[in-house]
This record gives C-alpha cells, sequence and structure tokens, in this order.
C-alpha cells in the first residue's frame, strides 16, 4: 500500500520530536561521565564528577526522598478519605470543593509560595523546617492524589457497595475500611506513583519556599547550573534522572495494567 | 445445581407492618400513603412497571430511605422508623448483588458474621453451610469477577441469609439474568425461602415470577397498592383494568349491553354474551384459556389470523371485526387455517367487567 | 458512630488543611497587593508600569507561541503514534513523555546542553559553518525550552483522544475522495477538538507560570514570573510581587476557566 506522503510527513516530524527531547538527556548523562565534555570520548570516562555531586549534595538527595514520602503520606492521609466524602456528597458543593483544591496546579507556583511566606513567614521553627517545603508540595499534589482516587471511585458502583455492607450490619468506618479503600487501591497506586513523581521535580514552589537548610535536589541542581562546570551538572542531572526515571516506568505500568483491567 | 434444603426449618422473621406509609422526593410523591400487614414468614412480591413505586417500599422497609413521617413501619409491633439499615437486621439482595470485589465468595458470605464479631471456627462452620445450601461449595475461595451470574446471584443470597436476618428484601434479584436460568433460580430461590420461613419482600417487574414465588402480590401502579391478593385471585379477579392487563393476556370486546346480552355483527363474524345487568356500554374482558371450541353455534364467531404452536396448546389470533383481536389457547392436535371462520364459548364465570376509571 | 459523623471526619483532616494553607494564605496574598503604597491600584500596576506591561507581553506572547506549536507537534505526532503498533512503541512512547517530571531548571539545562555555549548545536555549526551558533540564552532558546516541557504533556491527552477516533471515519472520507488536507479540517481536528482545546489551555496555563526555565537561561528576557521573584527577593517589595502574582494567577485562571467550559461544551454538544 503505498504509504502517504502525510504518513511519512507524520513519521519525520515525530522523528524529530523525539530527537528534540531524548538528545540532550543522552548528552547529560554522556556529559557527566567524560572527564573533559570538551575534549570528548578521546578524553576517558569517569565516575569522579558524580563522587563530587555526591559529595557536595548528597543531602538533597535524601531531603527530596523525604519530602516526597512525607508528601505522599500526607496527600494519603487527607486526600483519600477527602476524595470519598466528595464523591459521597456529590453535587455541585463536591465540584466547588474540588475546584478549590484545584487551584494550586492553575495558580503559579511562585505565587503560592509568596502567599505562604507572607502568612507563616513569621512562624520561625516551622518556616524554617522541611515541614514547610512538605506544605508547600502538599499543595501541589493533593489534586492528583484525590483526582485519581476520584476517578476509580466513579467507575465501580460504591453506593450500592456501601448499601450492601451496610444491610449486614457493617457500620460507616467498617465500610471504608473493609470495602471501599480495597476497591480503590489501583487509584491510590497510580495516585502514590504521581506524588511522588511530582514532588521530586518541583522546583518553582520549593525555590522560594528554601531555606539553606531545606534544600531539595531541584534546588540544589539550579545552584549547579549557576556556578557549576558542565560536567558536574551533568552528573547531578544524572543523579536526577536515576532517581526519576523508575518512577516514571512505574506510573507508566500502572497505567497499562488499570486500562488492560478495564478492558477484560 | 439443586439446592439441598434443610429439614423443617421452623418459621422465623418478624411481621411488617406499615401504616400511611409515604415517600416524597423533592416535591414528587413516589409512593402514596401505603398500608401493609405481612405475617411472620410470608412471601410479599410487589409487582408493578417501573417508577411504580415498589423499590422505593422496599428501600423504606430495608432502612435505605426515610418515611416521611413517624412510626410508619413496623416490625413485629415495633416502631423501626429511626433505625438504620445497619441496625434492622434485614437481609437484602440487590438487582447488581452488591458483591464486593476484594473479597472471595466464601468472605463475603461470611462479612456479616464478622461484623457480628462470630468466631472464626464457628463463621467458617456457618459460612460452608450455606455455601453447600446454595450449592457453591466448590466456589468458596473464587474471586467474584471470576463466577458466573447466577452464581453471583446465589453468593448474594447466602451473604443475606447469613446474618439469620428477620426479614429478607429482594429487589428484583433475577433481572439480570438470561430467561432460562431466570427460570430455573426462581424455582431455587422459591424452595430456599419457603424451607427457610423468613419474612419475604420481592420486587419485580415480571408477572411470571411474581405468581411462582409469592404467597401474595401487591400489584402497584403510580406510588399506590392497586390490588393485594394470592396469585389466584389476582389472575382470575383483577380488580381493574391495569392488574388485568398488566398479569396474563387479557381479551377486550366493547359494545353495547342490551337486554342483559352483548351483540357485536361483523360480515361473518359476531360476538354474542349473556351477562345480565341494565343497559349500558362496556367492555367485557375474557383470558385466552377461558375459549373453548363451540361444536355448534358457539356465543363468538371470528376470522383466524394466525396461530402460534406452543408445544401443548397453541395460540390462536383470531378477528370479530377489524377493531376486536382476541387471543385464544386452545389444544394444539387440531389445524386451523388463516381466513377460517371459528366458532367457540366463553366460560360465562370467566367474563370480567371492568368500571371505566374516572 | 454513624454515618454523618463519619462523612465529617472524612473531609476534616481536607478542611482543615485547605483553609490554613490554601485559602488563608491566598487571602493573606490579596491583602499584601492592596496594601501596597498605591493600595488597590497596586492591582493594575502589571498594565500601568512598562517595565511590568512588557514585561506581561513577552510571557503572553511566549506562552501564545509556545501554546500553538506544541499542538502543532503534538498532533501530528499523537496521530502519527495513535493505533499504530510496532516493536518499541512502548520505549519511545515513554521517551517521548518522560519530560513531564523534568523541573524546569533541567529543561534550561537540556537547552543549554543543546545550544549554549559548548552545545552539540553549537559545534555542528561551528564544524559546517565555522562559526558557533549559541541560542540557548535568547528568546529562541527559551522558546524551545517551553516547547519541551509543553509537548509530553499535550501529546499524552491528544493520544488518548486520538485512539479513541474511529478509523473508520477517516477510510470513508478517503473513500469519498478527500485530500489529506479535507480529512484533517473535516474529520480528524473536529473530533480532537476537545483535547486540544484543553490541553493548549493547560499548556498555556504552564507556559505563564514558569520559572525554572527562565532562571536557568538567564536571559535578559524578563518574564513575569521572574519578575515576581525579583520584586520579593531582590527589591523586597512584598506587595507589588503579590500583586503581580495575582494578576497572573487571575489570567491563568480564567483561561483555564474557558476553556473547561468550551471543552464541556462541545462534549454536551456533540
Amino acid at each position: 500500500m503505498r504509504r502517504q506522503w502525510t504518513s511519512v510527513a507524520g513519521i519525520v516530524i515525530t522523528a524529530l520530536l523525539t530527537l528534540f527531547l531524548v538528545v540532550p538527556v543522552l548528552l547529560s548523562v554522556y556529559a557527566g561521565l567524560t572527564v573533559n565534555y570538551a575534549r570528548g570520548m578521546s578524553a576517558g570516562f569517569t565516575f569522579d564528577w558524580v563522587r563530587q555531586v555526591w559529595g557536595l549534595y548528597s543531602d538533597t538527595v535524601w531531603r527530596s526522598l523525604a519530602v516526597a514520602l512525607l508528601t505522599l503520606a500526607l496527600t494519603l492521609l487527607i486526600g483519600v478519605p477527602g476524595a470519598y466524602a466528595l464523591v459521597r456528597r456529590g453535587g455541585r458543593f463536591a465540584r466547588a470543593v474540588e475546584e478549590i483544591v484545584t487551584l494550586p496546579v492553575a495558580v503559579p507556583g511562585l505565587a503560592l509560595a509568596l502567599a505562604l511566606i507572607l502568612s507563616y513567614g513569621g512562624a520561625g521553627a516551622f518556616r524554617q523546617s522541611t515541614l514547610f517545603v512538605v506544605v508547600g508540595h502538599l499543595l501541589f499534589t493533593l489534586p492528583f492524589m484525590m483526582r485519581s482516587v476520584i476517578a476509580v471511585l466513579e467507575t465501580i458502583d460504591w453506593h450500592t457497595l456501601d448499601e450492601g455492607a451496610a444491610s449486614l450490619g457493617s457500620p460507616a468506618w467498617r465500610r471504608f475500611v473493609d470495602v471501599i479503600l480495597p476497591n480503590v487501591r489501583p487509584g491510590i497506586v497510580a495516585g502514590a506513583l504521581t506524588v511522588v513523581t511530582l514532588s521530586i521535580g518541583e522546583f518553582n514552589l520549593t525555590w522560594m519556599m528554601h531555606t539553606p537548610m531545606t534544600k531539595t535536589l531541584p534546588v540544589g541542581l539550579a545552584d549547579a547550573y549557576a556556578s557549576m562546570r558542565l560536567e558536574i551538572a551533568s552528573a547531578y542531572t544524572l543523579i536526577f534522572l536515576i532517581m526519576v526515571i523508575p518512577l516514571l516506568i512505574g506510573v507508566q505500568l500502572v497505567a497499562n495494567l488499570t486500562e488492560k483491567r478495564t478492558q477484560s | 445445581m439443586n439446592i439441598r434444603v434443610p429439614v423443617a426449618a421452623a418459621r422465623s422473621g418478624s411481621s411488617i407492618t406499615t401504616r400511611r406509609l409515604s415517600k416524597t422526593f423533592n416535591g414528587t410523591t413516589v409512593l402514596q400513603l401505603t398500608d401493609l400487614e405481612i405475617s411472620p414468614g410470608q412471601i410479599l412480591v410487589l409487582l408493578g412497571p417501573s417508577g411504580c413505586g415498589k423499590t422505593t417500599l422496599l428501600r423504606l422497609i430495608a432502612g435505605l430511605e426515610q418515611p416521611d413521617g413517624p412510626d410508619m413501619i413496623r416490625f413485629d409491633g415495633e416502631d423501626v422508623s429511626g433505625v438504620p439499615i445497619e441496625k434492622r437486621n434485614v437481609g437484602m439482595v440487590f438487582q447488581s448483588y452488591a458483591l464486593f470485589p476484594n473479597m472471595t465468595v466464601a468472605e463475603n458470605v461470611a462479612y456479616g458474621l464478622k461484623i457480628r464479631k462470630i468466631d472464626r471456627a464457628q463463621r467458617e462452620a456457618e459460612t460452608c453451610r450455606l455455601l453447600a445450601l446454595v450449592g457453591l461449595e466448590e466456589y468458596a475461595d473464587r474471586r467474584i469477577s471470576a463466577i458466573s451470574g447466577g452464581q453471583r446471584q446465589r453468593t448474594a443470597l447466602a451473604r443475606a441469609l447469613a446474618i439469620k436476618p428477620r426479614v429478607l428484601l429482594l429487589d428484583e434479584p433475577l433481572a439480570a439474568l438470561d430467561a432460562v436460568l431466570r427460570e430455573r433460580l426462581r424455582v431455587e430461590i422459591s424452595l430456599l425461602l419457603r424451607e427457610f420461613g423468613i419474612t419475604a419482600v420481592y420486587v419485580t417487574h415480571d408477572q411470571a415470577e411474581a405468581m411462582a414465588i409469592g404467597d401474595r402480590i401487591a400489584v402497584m401502579q403510580k406510588g399506590r397498592i392497586t390490588q393485594i391478593d394470592v396469585p389466584r385471585e389476582i389472575y382470575h379477579r383483577p380488580a381493574n383494568d391495569f392488574v388485568a392487563d398488566f398479569v396474563g393476556t387479557m381479551n377486550r370486546i366493547a359494545g353495547r349491553v342490551e337486554n342483559g346480552v352483548l351483540n357485536i355483527q361483523g360480515e361473518e363474524t359476531m360476538a354474542r354474551l349473556n351477562v345480565g345487568g341494565p343497559d349500558r356500554a362496556t367492555t367485557l374482558c375474557f383470558r385466552p384459556e377461558a375459549a373453548r371450541l363451540a361444536s355448534g353455534g358457539g356465543a363468538i364467531s371470528a376470522r383466524v389470523a394466525a396461530a402460534t404452536f406452543f408445544g401443548a396448546t397453541q395460540r390462536l389470533v383470531a378477528d370479530v371485526s377489524p377493531e376486536c383481536r382476541l387471543q385464544l389457547d386452545l389444544p394444539s392436535n387440531l389445524s386451523f387455517t388463516p381466513g377460517q371462520i371459528l366458532a367457540f364459548d366463553v366460560d360465562p364465570d370467566a367474563i370480567l367487567e371492568f368500571r371505566a376509571e374516572a | 458512630m454513624n454515618s454523618r459523623r463519619f462523612d465529617f471526619l472524612l473531609i476534616l483532616p481536607l478542611a482543615i488543611f485547605t483553609l490554613a494553607f490554601l485559602i488563608l494564605p491566598l487571602a493573606r496574598l490579596a491583602l499584601e497587593a492592596g496594601s501596597g503604597p498605591q493600595g488597590l491600584a497596586g492591582f493594575f500596576v502589571i498594565l500601568t508600569e512598562a517595565r511590568f506591561r512588557n514585561s506581561l507581553i513577552v510571557t503572553l506572547v511566549l506562552a501564545v507561541l509556545t501554546t500553538v506549536a506544541t499542538l502543532a507537534v503534538a498532533t501530528v505526532a499523537a496521530q502519527t503514534l495513535a493505533n499504530r503498533q510496532f516493536p518499541g512503541r512502548g520505549l519511545l512512547l515513554s521517551m517521548l513523555t518522560f519530560p513531564l517530571a523534568f523541573p524546569g531548571v533541567v529543561v534550561g539545562f537540556m537547552i543549554i546542553l543543546f545550544g549554549g555555549r559548548l552545545g552539540l548545536e553549537g559545534s555542528m555549526t561551528k564544524s559546517l559553518f565555522g562559526t558557533n551558533v549559541v541560542f540557548a540564552y535568547s528568546l529562541l532558546g527559551l522558546f524551545l525550552g517551553y516547547l519541551y516541557f509543553s509537548v509530553p504533556r499535550v501529546l499524552l491527552t491528544i493520544l488518548a483522544a486520538a485512539e479513541k477516533l474511529d478509523p473508520s471515519l477517516v477510510e470513508a472520507a478517503r473513500s469519498l475522495g478527500a485530500s489529506p488536507f479535507a480529512i484533517q479540517r473535516d474529520v480528524v481536528l473536529p473530533a480532537l477538538f476537545p483535547a486540544m482545546y484543553s490541553g493548549g489551555a493547560l499548556c498555556f496555563a504552564t507556559a505563564m507560570g514558569a520559572f525554572g526555565t527562565a532562571f536557568t537561561l538567564a536571559t535578559n528576557v524578563d518574564v513575569t514570573p521572574l519578575l515576581i521573584y525579583t520584586e520579593f527577593t531582590l527589591a523586597t517589595n512584598a506587595s507589588m510581587a503579590a500583586a503581580i502574582s495575582i494578576a497572573l494567577g487571575l489570567i491563568t485562571w480564567a483561561a483555564l476557566a474557558i476553556a473547561r467550559s468550551r471543552a464541556m461544551r462541545d462534549t454536551k454538544g456533540s
């Protein structure tokens, strides 16, 4: 079958796009491992830059992980019950609440950070702590966890399941734990992966809200890009990629699994 | 797939009484003032088209909806209006079964017992007993998604029975199944309900199902009960036009009664029904099986339009006039050709007459 | 514990959190914006003062250009990938969507690697034309950076819609003799329109609020988020920063709201 010129054009554009997106990433990995980027491969490869980066910035890596996990824990505690409450209530009220909760996605991170600093800048201990950064991350990621859980709730017939359990004598809290939670697990897992991924990559909010004591990985990266040589910046980026790419693969796998399950 | 029935189960279950029970949603009265008396162990079927209020009535009895006022529903004489469903100890079988996808068949059946803090050994014994009762012992550890529709139905039933409810409520439990399965399960549920002797309220829109299962049938229309009686009476003595039409097929002959006889004259067809009473315009009704072939001149002569063979019987469609088409059930060993004129009689006791609804 | 009390407990953490850390701070922000030396007129300073107005115009232009280019590229790529199975498809899709997780700073770095002083493109042009063409720190670099983080997001949205599109519609159009251009105009794009609209709106909103990319590329172009940052930290002018933030936030939120209502209207009508 003769290929239409549009298909060819489409393939070319897609290929160029892929190159555009992927080549710099590969370059960055490469640059982080060369002895001297300007001299290229001829100068050989080394892990020295990675080691140096680790020595300078390992605290940011741990902190980013801690912030991400803490953010996740809090989105689970706040977002999952909240999502269920909204779906139960339904109607305009629930939609309005979801709109409000989703504001941090629409409003520029800087504005939010500014708002938080103005409100809590005076609370010294809180302001200086990692918890302050976590709050910022929580604002931004909570809508994603809630959306994910709400989406699953809307596909299962939660109302009838709830009535079924009630007819057997199960009180409200037990119905939530025994029946609702297990059946929204796919939504929680997908949401969790998204939250952690977003948290590790969050910059706009964190840059404004951090102190020298509460730097996360992206904040460290900004420092490195501004002041360090290319090899160090690349090695640091490499570490970031190593953290983030497995998570992204996880998100995709879960998405594929849920697609297969809904198709069967 | 046999249901093993227990030997001589005791009659259990509460009586259900409703007094002036009504339900209004957003200004629309979905259930009109309803008075009901269901004795312990009785099976009442709520029958009617969609929107007639039967499901609302069931949900009110269950405790999933709140009545319009206090003290409208009583179990064994006690007002249960303020009691939520969790505390009412009603067993409920939902139209979509409401089986928990995250639990196995056995775990679903045992759930109510788990809530009541029955210890594990007893729970397992009870679950086994119930699964055996509904013929699902081999499926105990299966996931809900791995069993068929009929098996899910029986799991839902077992789960509701496990808590030894005082009242069993079934909301169109067979609606999601195909016709063959429906007929089979209909018999099994009926047996099970009678052996357990629990008071049951069964909602359906299928009149064959209603007549097979119910001790009594309440035919509902537009939020009220139009007739409540045993199936035989509902069928043979429907209270009004609606019931007559909804339950079984009904033939209608409209005309004027003069000197006690309704006379219709066609070209080669006629109808002459002797019903007595004053002169009036009326519609006379009778069931297809009330017709008998007449050897000589009969009460009705009609032209055969079509015949459908049903094995033991056949159903004939015959016209007295273009406006008067009748359906008659006759033995199947005779054959008729379209266009043939047929003479037959109608059992006089089977002729019904309804006052026109205002 | 009855149902109602449990419902209350379910929403309580969310309510407390949203009130304490979203609603109150935003109110505080609004208060701060209105409490500068110019009072409530401070809200309009984004339009009245030349420096701010230029920044807003640049940001708007950049956001619009990014959105248009992203939609064009993403729509083509989505159609190419939709309903096509080939070895490595999963890998390709992953590679195209990884940048979703990159913060703006990393995207900026990617552009530097591409077109900075030691960049790949620079060494290519050097060997071809003799001069090292550096574009990373110009408006072009910024634009490419915005494209970099926008395309993956929009691509996913449009791809999902493209895969829902019934291929027999395109086949029917072809059998009736429609040219590729006509097929796009009459069959494909109308079907993809809701996804394009919502994807485009999100793209616009993200581009308006993007900070990290411009921060890393450190061009002489002052996009509005950068302006907010410098006003707050360097000029310590909190009320000005607050006013501009709110103005920016409102514009972004309005764009999203319009897109959402249009998208809903379109899906209702179809």
